[in-house]
């Protein structure tokens, strides 16, 4: 029985991508909505896409479709994505390129004055359009404008630098609201509502070094593990094969740099040899010429092979000692491209120039893997158009009752591992539905926020000061941004590109070392105003139960699947691992708990995942429903 | 050319009302930025007197120049830290002394953090955004040409970092000039073809006090945009538009599109 009671006041954690759109569409839907974020919404992370956004649009006379596209994502993430949520993602994409071009993002073009689109890793079809290569931060502009449209129109009420630090529940372990702390004089504050969206986007930060914005540390789905959130596949991270390596960090350099014809090289040494994924052993090129090792391994994928298996090759040829002047990178040549394709990639140009002081309009850039995207996260219930029970569900609640998650903070989509452009595809998406599927929970509730007694308020504010106390009094020495270096160091080593059992076992104990010696740290700057020192210690705590959910999630799948790579197990074991990770917290143990869901594979049974070879399939998916409502 | 071994950032830093000048100094290390060198200040906040203190705290976000976090006056010039390399900075300067402050144009927060908030409140004045009709289906958007393309997509890469409101001699905090970047945004949405239907809301503020009048046309805001975004063409273009309309809105005559 519905309530009259209950008001469509939402809380949104997060101002990227999917929390904007989020947000978008819930104000339209007549909620009043609150944006928490620790940062300007419009400096959110999205903005550091670069190449673009997936749609099988069929503009180019190729012959795609939406089916195609779902088909390439559930092979490009190895059959671990549930299926139904990528068909819908994927029926969706081409509205949300028209709505977004109706916002006003200003897609590249074509001569006729249509939208253009380029070629992207793991597909043979050019469906990605783009704006230059910034279209993540075009994307979020023309949402963060139509979320300031509803600001004017007081539907929408921003709190920036400001943090999420715990969810508020209730006696019956339903949201209540949240608690948050300005960043700027670390005053602690609560919002009530019924519903909570979680968008805070991934944890590259847990690796330093990444391609992620300083502020992706993944802190609030940590700390909602804690409060009892599902954790989802948390050990499949994505390490993007192009990166220029830095002292302060990774910068991306876009995969639209190999879809405008970009080449990966390094010197042959035809002394060396090499085993194929068709498991055959051939030379490593030609002594002292260019080796195109990516071409020659996969004749019909090239340079744009998925990224889990691009960044394994360029990690494998730089042990053999072929990186670039013998250290750990490549080529990247873009100096025979022509100055029209090089036009579109301006931008990610200038930065190359910018860091390193090199033009690669005349000269190829030296690139590296680096950590890129979390496809793991909060785990989120999906019910497909034709389940029984479809309207008792709601899609992209996590499982806590009326808190939500969506965008790179939750686990769906992607599988164990992302297809390029279809990240800003899944935010946009998942924001879409969130706004459809948050005021029909909110209709569902029988008593709301304005019945619970302000106790749970009081306890929720009040442990969040013991914390604050806490760490403002340790005074053990230990430096938490050196810890910070320390973990993320194992973690680079261990638990990305290869890893192996007895390195994750290490690592293991590494993080509880660590987790002992946080109890000891020392802030050096104890100031209640804008102390970054204390809102970073804060996080650190969150960063450490991710990295063992990570670490342990890793150590127990024996098997070869997407990014998740181990030697001693080079293969795929669907009889054993076709499952989801789920990691819960028990505050009885020192360890995360381990278990496993069955993975949704309705419409494709999985099949190899060969890119070794070209073929244009026409794929047919089973059991689509014949009454999915897509959100847009 | 300086060749030292150590570069050293000297900080005008503190709270409201108690800000004074603190140098640290770091080992010249390649690819080092300002970025890195503040971060090596995190983990060992000792300054040049080999006293310990409070880290230096400063805004920053994706490090590649694309979100506008991390504004700050270098050597004087307003910029982004990410991109401000040590080597390049000494090399351009002959000394290895690189000098840090916030911006002035800001209410300050702490040490190098300003609160700029007022530039997002701008663009609201100004109906910085397309009506639509609603989130829904309702086909493609406008045909656009390549040439318009360009133009949008050079005006819409405005981080609104606010190297230009701080390069403008015509803001400060008892002007009530919107500054450079509103009028770029102004002119990215007149000129998109749904934009422009409601390009008189945006025109009409710019009318009245803090809007295109106050243009100084001293032309410090171009080269101090990140960006290369083009301010002066930006505020040339407006500057008619405005004229255009105020003329129009005086002796009443009707609106044609």
């Amino acid at each position: 029985m519905a309530s009259a009671k209950i008001d469509k006041k939402v809380i949104v954690v997060g101002g990227g991508l999917a929390g904007l759109s989020a947000a978008m569409k819930l104000a339209e839907n007549g909620c009043k909505v609150q944006i928490v974020s620790v940062t300007k919404v419009k400096r959110s992370h999205s903005v550091c896409a670069q190449g673009g956004i997936n749609a099988a649009m069929n503009s180019m006379g190729e012959d795609d479709s939406p089916i195609i596209h779902a088909y390439d994502t559930m092979k490009g993430g190895d059959f671990l994505g549930d299926q139904p949520a990528i068909l819908e993602m994927c029926l969706s994409g081409p509205s949300i390129i028209y709505l977004m071009d109706r916002l006003g993002c200003p897609f590249n073009r074509t001569t006729e004055g249509n939208l253009d689109f380029r070629r992207f890793g793991g597909t043979l079809y050019n469906r990605t359009a783009f704006c230059g290569a910034s279209t993540g931060q075009q994307l979020l502009y023309s949402l963060d404008e139509q979320v300031r449209r509803f600001e004017v129109k007081g539907l929408v009420e921003k709190f920036e630098n400001h943090e999420f630090m715990r969810l508020v529940l209730d006696e019956n372990g339903i949201t209540r609201g949240v608690v948050i702390m300005d960043l700027f004089n670390l005053k602690l504050e609560v919002l009530k509502a019924d519903a909570v969206v979680i968008a805070t986007g991934g944890l590259g930060l847990l690796f330093k070094k990444s391609t992620n914005s300083t502020f992706c540390t993944g802190a609030a789905n940590g700390r909602l593990y804690r409060q009892g959130m599902r954790y989802a596949n948390g050990e499949f991270i994505q390490v993007h094969p192009t990166a220029i390596p830095g002292k302060d960090k990774m910068r991306l350099m876009s995969e639209s740099a190999r879809g405008e014809g970009g080449r990966i090289w390094v010197y042959g040494d035809s002394s060396k040899t090499i085993v194929g994924p068709d498991g055959k052993t051939r030379p490593c090129g030609k002594t002292g010429e260019p080796w195109y090792f990516l071409e020659e391994l996969y004749p019909a994928f090239g340079n744009l092979v998925p990224r889990d298996i691009g960044s394994r090759e360029i990690l494998r040829i730089c042990e053999m000692g072929l990186g670039v002047d013998g250290q750990m990178q490549v080529y990247l040549d873009l100096s025979h491209l022509s100055p029209e394709k090089l036009n579109k990639l301006e931008s990610i140009l200038e930065i190359y120039t910018k860091f390193t002081g090199d033009d690669p309009r005349k000269v190829p850039m030296k690139i590296f893997p680096a950590v890129h995207y979390t496809m793991g996260g909060g785990w989120i219930d999906w019910p497909a158009a034709d389940d029984p029970d479809r309207w008792e569900r709601f899609r992209h609640m996590t499982n806590i009752p009326g808190c939500f998650n969506v965008g790179e903070s939750d686990f769906a989509y992607h599988g164990a591992n992302r297809l390029g452009a279809n990240s800003l595809l899944s935010c946009i998406f998942g924001g879409l539905v969130v706004g459809i599927e948050v005021p029909r929970y909110l209709e569902s509730l029988t008593s709301s926020v304005n019945d619970s007694s302000s106790k749970i308020f009081d306890q929720a504010i009040d442990a969040e000061r013991a914390i604050k106390k806490d760490l403002l009094s340790r005074n053990g020495g230990e430096n938490v941004f050196k810890l910070h270096d320390e973990l993320a160091e194992w973690m680079c080593n261990n638990v990305t590109v290869m890893r192996n059992n007895g390195d994750l076992k290490k690592t293991l104990s590494k993080i509880k070392e660590i987790k002992d010696r946080y109890g000891n740290i020392t802030l050096d700057d104890r100031s209640q105003f804008a102390n970054q020192t204390y809102a970073f210690a804060n996080q650190f705590s969150a960063m450490l139960d991710l990295a063992f959910i990570i670490t342990k999630g890793a150590l127990l799948r024996n098997e070869f699947r997407g990014a998740h790579f181990k030697q001693e197990f080079p293969k795929r074991d669907d009889e054993h691992w076709l499952k989801t990770t789920i990691a819960t917290f028990d505050p009885s143990q020192d360890e995360p708990v381990i278990s496993y869901l069955p993975v949704d594979t309705r419409h494709l049974k999985p099949i190899l995942r060969d890119y070794s070879q070209a073929k244009k399939v026409k794929p047919t998916l089973e059991n689509i429903p014949a009454n999915i409502q897509l959100p847009i | 050319m300086d060749d030292s071994k150590t570069f050293i950032l000297k900080i005008y830093r503190g709270n409201p009302g108690r800000q004074y000048w603190e140098e640290f100094e770091f080992p010249n290390e390649p690819y080092a930025n300002v970025i890195s060198a503040l971060m090596d200040v995190q983990r060992n906040p000792v300054n040049r007197q080999g006293i310990k203190v409070e880290p230096v705290v400063w805004e920053q976000g994706c490090l590649e120049e694309v979100c506008g976090s991390c504004s700050m006056l270098i050597n004087g010039k307003p910029r982004q830290a990410c991109t401000a390399i040590i080597s390049g900075i000494i090399k351009q300067t002959n000394s290895n002394i690189i000098t840090l402050a916030p911006f002035t144009k800001f209410p300050l927060v702490r040490d190098l953090i300003v609160d700029r908030s007022l530039m997002f409140d701008n663009l609201k004045k100004v109906h910085a955004w397309i009506d639509v009709d609603g989130v829904y289906n309702r086909g493609p958007g406008p045909k656009i040409s390549q040439a318009k393309q360009e133009v949008m997509y050079s005006l819409s890469t405005c981080m609104t970092c606010g190297c230009c409101v701080e390069a403008c001699p015509q803001t400060n905090q008892h002007s009530k000039y919107v500054g450079p970047q509103i009028m770029a945004q102004v002119r990215l949405f007149n000129d998109n073809p749904t934009g422009k239907m409601q390009r008189r809301k945006r025109l009409r503020p710019l009318m009245e006090e803090g809007g295109i009048g106050d243009c100084g046309n001293a032309q410090n805001c171009g080269p101090a945009c990140p960006k290369h975004i083009p301010l002066h063409d930006a505020i040339a273009a407006i500057g008619r538009d405005v004229t255009l309309q105020s003329l129009k809105d005086l002796f009443s005559l009707p609106d044609r599109d």
